[in-house]
């Protein structure tokens, strides 16, 4: 097999996901999930949903998030970045 | 071309109104991705379905001592693609026991179908969880009398406002004991005292109807303790659950509602190559095919194994294969390790017709709908040809990997049941002895023969407190042999066996295959010069077999011996009781009344010879305890 063959893309970037589980998760629109939504944005970003915003980026990511990490998630820039550096650690 | 993505899939699906296969589509992306995000989206779509084509729907209402709304949407998703609606109630937080004692409390107003229970060991008996070793023996024995009053007020209290069935969650034990390994050695240890709270439990449970435990303490061990939950989310949210878990809880949930809202499965119909034996018969021969106690063919006979648990409550079992009918057949009875023979089956077609007829043909011959067969294949283009030609019929399809075909077909919700009676238990060995009954009917050229043949024993007996069950039961059940389809409580078939103007007799048939258990019912008004039979039904099981003349004789013998000179009955005919209409007619009785409602019938006892058939030997016991033999 040649070394030039393209790899298969197996993963969509991590953003494009947290978008779409943020929409399932809050029941909107993808169009409205934005690097800036927020609790504030979102009506429907209360803490049982946020709660369940966590457990869905466990639950894709396989990772695991911190008490004051989840308190901290509080708008989908500050999800991206955090998911990022967890799973390049 | 690139592969739809299943939600365009399923969206096209919708928009063309072809609603099967959307709810296949949604059933299909569930398995796919059964995670807390798509969840939302499942449920949101099935609920669109549901405006189309009503699903059943349950109000499920949650009483719990923990953070568990997590778990709710899976449990919901999980329902819909089974076809199952969830309405929820979540109780507040920790509030548990004020909603169960008050009255007026939300989850009363809800009026819910189902309640469950959900209460942990470290909020109900924090010293039994956490500073065990600060007790004395006599505290941890108090700790363990005080939970388990608990359990019993509130059981009882919930008992007394509703009728809806409770699910009450059990203990867990600790991942860490808090003596280590000691607590092992130690009678009455942690370990102990909780384990004393489920037993008494299971006791509590055991007294109510309607009331049934979930073993949530094996649920976490089955999963793995230690990795059941994850300590922040408990430490922050009072969530005893891991994100990988959630889908563990929900799916246990679902065992105990599809178990009460669905009917069970009744049959097992399942392929024979590459599913009950590893191979293809026609191929690899007899000798060829894997199976026994080594790898490969372990995977199968645990499947088997799997297969004859499942008879051995109940379910029937019946193979739908493309194979030769003598191959097969004779390997199933002569391949040394096989489990299942053909004894085990109630019915086989072994041809090379489409599956989907020979699930017709199967369900007519066990006389079952076809949403009582469950289909099991190897094959992914013969589940799919299933489903789409009969979507009455539940299917599972078998995974890649012989080794997790039993665990598939275990843990599959179709078979669930919360309770068995003697009779279920038995129906396996009944059916499998009627498909030899039906065979020895065709090789008897006679009928009479044929009823010789049989050797028939008829027990008549009034009704006791053993068989009083049974005996509501088929005044319940029986359709077709009923004279009157007239239906009586158990409590209600007490009260008239208790009065000396009434007879409830009882008739238990067994033959040359084996014991067909209750299978007919008299109950007869002796009102002085005229006795009326209020009731006359026998189970489908033993029609056509003049066991309906022996009962018959023995009523008329009776009622003359209690100084009756007539035996009057009703036809009251129905949608189904077309079996029964000619009963009276052929056994000397004079039509003497017709009415909107039906015919009534005599006998003149004094003229009348009733009989029994000379090929039934019968046992009677009278309401006096006399014993006689009527030939």
């Amino acid at each position: 097999m040649s070394l030039l063959q393209p790899l298969p893309i197996v993963n969509t970037p991590a953003v494009d996901k947290i978008r779409q589980l943020a929409s399932d998760v809050f029941e909107v629109p993808l169009s409205e999930v934005v690097p800036a939504s927020s609790p504030d944005t979102i009506a429907t970003w209360d803490s049982l949903h946020h709660l369940n915003l966590v457990l869905a980026l466990e639950q894709e990511f396989a990772i695991q998030f911190t008490p004051e990490e989840i308190e901290q998630l509080l708008s989908i820039e500050l999800i991206d970045a955090l998911i990022a550096e967890k799973l390049q650690a | 071309m690139a592969e739809l993505d299943p939600r365009q899939h399923l969206e096209q699906c919708m928009e063309a109104g072809k609603w099967a296969e959307a709810r296949a589509a949604l059933e299909a992306l569930w398995m796919e991705r059964p995670t807390s995000a798509n969840a939302n989206f499942v449920s949101a779509q099935a609920e669109r379905l549901h405006q189309q084509e009503p699903m059943a729907t349950a109000r499920v209402a949650f009483l719990r001592s923990f953070t568990l709304e997590p778990v709710v949407p899976l449990l919901r998703a999980g329902a819909f693609v089974k076809g199952i609606r969830l309405e929820t109630l979540v109780g507040e937080f920790n509030s548990y026991p004020q909603e169960i004692l008050d009255p007026a409390s939300k989850l009363y107003q809800f009026a819910p179908d189902v309640a469950i229970l959900a209460v942990q060991t470290r909020d109900i008996a924090p010293e039994l969880w956490n500073g065990f070793t600060d007790l004395t023996s006599e505290q941890a024995a108090s700790v363990v009398q005080r939970v388990a009053d608990s359990f019993r007020s509130w059981i009882a209290a919930f008992r007394t406002q509703s009728q809806a069935s409770l699910i009450v969650h059990n203990l867990e034990l600790p991942a860490q004991a808090s003596q280590g390994i000691l607590d092992s050695q130690a009678v009455n240890g942690q370990a102990d005292c909780i384990r004393q709270v489920n037993q008494e439990l299971k006791r509590i449970v055991a007294e109510h109807r309607g009331v049934y435990m979930l073993d949530y303490d094996a649920l976490v061990g089955r999963c793995g303790r230690e990795r059941w939950g994850d300590e922040p989310k408990w430490l922050s949210m009072r969530m005893p659950f891991a994100a990988e878990s959630l889908l563990r809880m929900a799916n246990e949930w679902l065992r105990f509602l599809y178990a009460l809202i669905a009917r069970p499965a009744k049959v097992v119909v399942t392929d024979l190559d590459n599913t009950l034996w590893g191979g293809v018969l026609g191929e690899d021969r007899v000798e060829g095919i894997a199976l026994g106690m080594e790898h490969p063919g372990a995977s199968y006979l645990a499947l088997q194994r799997a297969m004859l648990d499942l008879h051995q409550r109940g379910v029937l079992l019946a193979i739908a294969s493309k194979n030769d009918s003598a191959d097969a057949l004779h390997a199933i009875e002569t391949h040394p390790e096989m489990l299942l023979r053909a004894r085990h089956f109630s019915a086989t077609r072994i041809n090379w017709t489409d599956k989907a007829e020979n699930l017709v043909s199967i369900a007519k011959e066990l006389n079952v709908g076809l949403d009582s067969l469950c289909f099991i294949d190897d094959s992914d283009f013969e589940c799919a040809r299933v489903r789409e030609a009969l979507p009455q019929v539940r299917v599972i399809p078998l995974p890649k990997n012989p080794s997790e075909y039993a665990r598939t077909l275990r843990e599959s919700l179709y078979f669930e049941r919360l309770s068995l009676s003697e009779e279920d238990r038995e129906r396996g060995h009944l059916y499998a002895q009627q498909q030899q009954r039906t065979q020895l009917s065709s090789a008897a050229t006679n009928i009479e023969d044929f009823y010789r043949s049989l050797e028939q024993e008829a027990e008549i007996s009034p009704v006791n407190a053993a068989t009083m069950a049974r005996t509501a039961q088929l005044t319940q059940k029986t359709n077709q042999f009923n004279m009157t389809t007239r239906r009586y409580t158990e409590q209600q078939i007490a009260e008239l066996a208790g009065r000396d103007d009434r007879g409830v007799y009882t008739l238990r048939v067994k033959d040359r295959f084996g014991d067909n258990g209750l299978v007919g019912v008299a109950i007869v008004h002796h009102g002085g010069e005229v006795a009326e039979i209020d009731t006359l039904l026998l189970s489908c099981r033993v029609i056509g077999r003049t066991v309906e003349t022996a009962l018959l004789a023995f009523l008329a013998a009776e009622c003359r011996e209690r100084g009756a000179q007539r035996l009057e009955g009703w036809f009251l005919p129905t949608a189904k009781n077309q079996p029964a209409e000619n009963v009276y007619a052929s056994h000397q009785f004079q039509k003497v009344a017709n009415e909107d409602q039906g015919t009534k019938w005599s006998l003149d006892l004094m003229q009348a010879d009733l009989q029994c058939p000379e090929w039934i030997r019968v046992t009677a016991s009278t309401s006096t305890n006399r014993e006689y033999a009527c030939r």
